[in-house]
C-alpha cells in the first residue's frame, strides 16, 4: 500500500513541477488576447442569495464548458454583492464599470436594483446583460443598444396565463398581488390577454408589499365568488399565500392560477397545498429538450445540486455574451459588431431555443406547468415564441 | 359587505390582532418594562420559527419542538443578557440600537450558514389541521383559532405575572428605580436576566407558534419588528394591557383598511398610531 501511495505522490509532485515549469511561458501565448473582464453584480447575501448563486453557477458552467473560455476568450471575474439594495446600486455598478473597467456587466435579481443598473449602463454606454429582473421598463422605455436581458419581462408569463385561463372557460376573475411595480405589471399583462379573449377581471386586489396577512382578501374572494383567481407572489409570501388559500377551503371551489414564481423554489415548503396548481413560466421540469437534459446533468455534477430557472438565465447570459465575443474574436472594442452579433443570436437555451426581440428581450415559449409532487411539470406550451410588446422602447 | 362577510372580517381582525399581541408581548417586557431598545426582537421571532422548522423535522412533532424551543430560547436569552445586554443598562440608547442592529445582522448570517436561504414550511399538527366551514365558499382553519386561544391565555398570564405576583412587583419596582430596589436587598440583576430571557422566549414562542401558518423564510423577523414597536407605542410603553388593546386595534385597522380603503391599506396602521399619539402622547394606557 505504501508503495502505491509513494508512486502516486511521485506522480502528483512531478505533475506539479511540470505545471510549474509550464506556467511562466503561458503569458507569452496570452499576451495578444487580453482577458475579457466580466462584472457580476448579484445578490450573494440576503433573501435572494440563493438566486444570485444559481445565476453565477449557470454563468460559470457555460464558461467551463467552453474550456474556461467565453467565445474563445479567457475570462476574468469581478464580483460585487448588490445586497438587493437599490440605494447602493448606482455606486456598485459604477465601481464595476469605472474602477474595474469591466467589458460586460451581468446583473441582477431585484428589479429595483436592475433598473438603477440599467440607468447607469445607459449613461456610461456599458454593456449590460440582465439575467433575471423582470421589470418591463428594462426592455421598454429604458431599452438601449447596450442593454440585454436573458430572462423574461413581467408581462410575458402573465400574458400567457391570460390566454390559458380564457381557454379554460373562466369568465370572471379576481386578481391579487402585492402593490409594487412587478406585481402591477404582471396583473396588467394578464388582464390584457384575458380581457382580449373575452374574460372579465371583476376586481383587482392589491396588498402592501411585503405584507403577508392574506385573510381579509381570502374572505373577500370568497364573498365575490369569481370563476378563478390569478395571483402574483414569490418567495416566502408565495408559500404562505398558497397554504392560506388551501386552508381557507378555496382551492377546491375557486381554482388558483399564477405566474410561475408562485411555485418556483417553494414547493418543498408549500407541500400538498400546491399540488395541482397551474402556473406559467419560460422554464419547466420535464421538458423534452436534449439541451435541457444535458444542462441539468452537467450542472448537477458540477455543483452537486439541481439547477433552476435562475441557473438557466445565468447560463444563457454567458451564452449570449459568448456569441458576441466569438464574432469579434474577443476584441470588445468593436462594440457595434459585438452588439449586432448578440442581438441576432439564436441562443440554444435549456428552456428551448430563443432569439431576441428588437428591444433585446427573449422571444420565447412560455410553458404551462402543473405542480406534481415536488416538480413544476410541463403541460403544454401556453404561448409560442411570445415577444414582449416593449412599450415605450425607441430603438 | 353583507353581515356574514362582516362577521368573518371581524374574526380575521381579532385573530390577527391576537397574533400581533403574541409577537409583541416579548417586546413589551424588554422595551416597555426594561427600557431597552431591542431591534433584534424580530430576530428572536425568526429564530423561533427556524427552531420550529428544525426541531419539528427532527422530532416529528410540533409540540415537542415548541417545548424544546422554549428551553433553548430561554437559555439563549439568558446568555445574551449576561454577555451583552447587562453591560448596556447604564449606557445611551444609541449603544443599544447599535448592539441590537448588529445582532440582527449576525442572526441573519448565522441562519444563512446553518439552514440556508430557502423557504421552508412547517406542517400543522394532524389534530389541528381541520377547517370549520363558515360560509358556502370559505372555511376557517382550526389552527388559527387555536393560536388565538393561546394568545388570550398568554395575555392573561402576563397580566397576572406583572400585576399580581411578587416577582411582577419587583420587576415594576426595578423599572422605576433600580438602585432603590437593589438597596432593599433584592437581586435586581438576576430578575432582569430572567425578564430578558422571558422576553426572548416569548418572541421565539410567537415565531414557533406562527411558523405553520406564516412559513419560515429569510428576513421574516424584520417584517414583524416595526409593527411590534407600533403595538408597544400605541398601547403605552410598559403596559401589558395597553399592548393587548393596541394589538386588537391594529388588527381591526389593518383588516378593515384592506377591505374598505384598499389603496391606502399600508397606511391605516400608521394613521392609527399618529391619531393615538396626538390624542395621548404616552399611549392609550400609561406606564404601570
Amino acid at each position: 500500500m505504501s508503495h502505491e501511495v509513494n508512486r502516486r505522490q511521485f506522480l502528483i509532485s512531478s505533475a506539479a513541477v511540470a505545471a510549474g515549469l509550464a506556467l511562466p511561458s503561458a503569458p507569452l501565448f496570452a499576451q495578444g488576447a487580453r482577458k475579457v473582464r466580466v462584472g457580476l453584480m448579484l445578490p450573494y447575501t440576503g433573501t435572494y442569495a440563493a438566486l444570485g448563486n444559481a445565476i453565477t453557477n449557470g454563468f460559470k458552467l457555460a464558461v467551463e464548458q467552453g474550456g474556461g473560455k467565453l467565445g474563445g476568450s479567457e475570462v476574468e471575474y469581478f464580483t460585487v454583492d448588490d445586497e438587493s439594495d437599490a440605494a447602493k446600486a448606482p455606486e456598485n455598478a459604477n465601481k464595476l464599470i469605472k474602477r474595474d473597467n469591466v467589458d460586460v456587466l451581468v446583473g441582477t435579481v431585484h428589479s429595483g436594483v436592475a433598473l438603477a443598473m440599467t440607468r447607469v449602463a445607459r449613461e456610461a454606454k456599458a454593456l449590460l446583460i440582465v439575467p433575471n429582473a423582470g421589470a418591463d421598463e428594462i426592455t421598454g422605455p429604458l431599452c438601449a443598444p447596450n442593454i440585454f436581458r436573458t430572462s423574461f419581462s413581467a408581462w410575458q408569463p402573465a400574458y400567457a396565463m391570460g390566454n390559458v385561463m380564457a381557454e379554460r372557460k373562466h369568465k370572471n376573475v379576481v386578481t391579487l398581488s402585492w402593490k409594487y411595480s412587478f406585481g402591477e405589471q404582471s396583473v396588467a399583462g394578464f388582464k390584457e390577454a384575458f380581457e382580449k379573449a373575452g374574460g372579465k377581471v371583476v376586481k383587482e386586489l392589491y396588498l402592501p408589499f411585503p405584507n403577508v396577512e392574506f385573510q381579509p382578501y381570502l374572505t373577500e374572494i370568497a364573498a365575490l365568488k369569481p370563476d378563478a383567481v390569478f395571483v402574483f407572489f414569490a418567495g416566502g409570501g408565495a408559500v404562505k399565500f398558497v397554504k392560506d388559500y388551501a386552508a381557507a377551503g378555496l382551492k377546491s371551489t375557486i381554482p388558483l392560477y399564477g405566474s410561475g414564481f408562485l411555485t418556483d423554489g417553494t414547493l418543498e415548503a408549500q407541500g400538498e397545498a400546491a399540488e395541482g396548481l397551474l402556473t406559467t413560466l419560460h422554464y419547466a421540469d420535464g421538458l423534452d429538450i436534449p439541451k435541457d437534459k444535458e444542462f441539468r446533468a452537467a450542472y448537477a455534477s458540477a455543483f452537486k445540486m439541481q439547477p433552476d430557472v435562475y441557473a438557466v438565465q445565468g447560463y444563457d447570459a454567458a451564452q449570449l455574451f459568448a456569441t458576441g465575443l466569438a464574432a469579434v474574436k474577443g476584441d470588445v472594442g468593436k462594440r457595434d459588431e459585438l452588439v449586432k452579433a448578440m442581438e441576432s443570436a439564436t441562443i440554444d437555451s435549456p428552456r428551448g431555443k430563443f432569439t431576441l426581440s428588437k428591444a433585446h428581450n427573449p422571444v420565447q415559449d412560455i410553458y404551462l406547468r402543473k405542480v406534481e409532487g415536488k416538480e413544476n411539470k410541463v403541460v403544454s406550451v401556453a404561448a409560442k415564441a411570445l415577444a414582449d410588446p416593449a412599450r415605450g422602447c425607441r430603438m | 359587505m353583507d353581515l356574514t362577510t362582516f362577521l368573518i372580517q371581524l374574526l380575521n381582525a381579532l385573530q390577527y390582532g391576537l397574533l400581533l399581541f403574541l409577537v409583541a408581548s416579548g417586546l413589551t417586557l424588554i422595551f416597555g418594562i426594561m427600557g431597552i431598545i431591542n431591534l433584534a426582537h424580530g430576530s428572536f421571532y425568526m429564530m423561533g420559527a427556524y427552531m420550529a422548522f428544525a426541531l419539528t423535522s427532527a422530532t416529528g412533532n410540533l409540540f415537542v419542538a415548541i417545548l424544546l424551543g422554549i428551553v433553548l430560547s430561554a437559555l439563549i436569552g439568558f446568555l445574551l443578557e449576561w454577555g451583552l445586554f447587562s453591560r448596556l443598562y447604564k449606557r445611551d440608547h444609541l449603544d443599544q440600537v447599535l448592539l441590537t442592529y448588529g445582532l440582527i445582522l449576525m442572526f441573519e448570517e448565522i441562519r444563512s450558514m446553518i439552514v440556508g436561504d430557502d423557504v421552508h414550511g412547517v406542517r400543522i399538527p394532524e389534530m389541528l389541521s381541520a377547517s370549520i366551514q363558515l360560509s358556502e365558499t370559505l372555511s376557517y382553519p382550526v389552527y388559527r383559532l387555536f393560536m388565538s386561544g393561546v394568545c388570550i391565555v398568554l395575555a392573561v398570564l402576563m397580566y397576572w405575572l406583572i400585576r399580581h405576583t411578587r416577582l411582577g412587583m419587583m420587576i415594576r419596582a426595578g423599572s422605576s428605580n433600580r438602585e432603590m430596589v437593589q438597596s432593599l436587598g433584592i437581586n435586581i440583576d438576576l430578575i432582569y436576566r430572567l425578564v430578558f430571557a422571558l422576553g426572548v422566549t416569548l418572541a421565539a414562542f410567537a415565531g414557533m407558534l406562527a411558523a405553520p401558518v406564516s412559513s419560515v423564510y429569510p428576513g421574516m423577523g424584520n417584517q414583524v419588528l416595526i409593527i411590534c414597536f407600533v403595538v408597544v407605542v400605541i398601547g403605552g410603553v410598559g403596559s401589558v394591557w395597553g399592548a393587548f388593546v393596541a394589538a386588537l386595534l391594529i388588527g381591526l385597522a389593518d383588516t378593515f383598511g384592506k377591505v374598505i380603503i384598499p389603496d391606502f391599506a399600508g397606511l391605516t396602521v400608521y394613521l392609527l398610531m399618529a391619531a393615538v399619539l396626538l390624542w395621548r402622547p404616552e399611549g392609550i394606557f400609561r406606564r404601570i
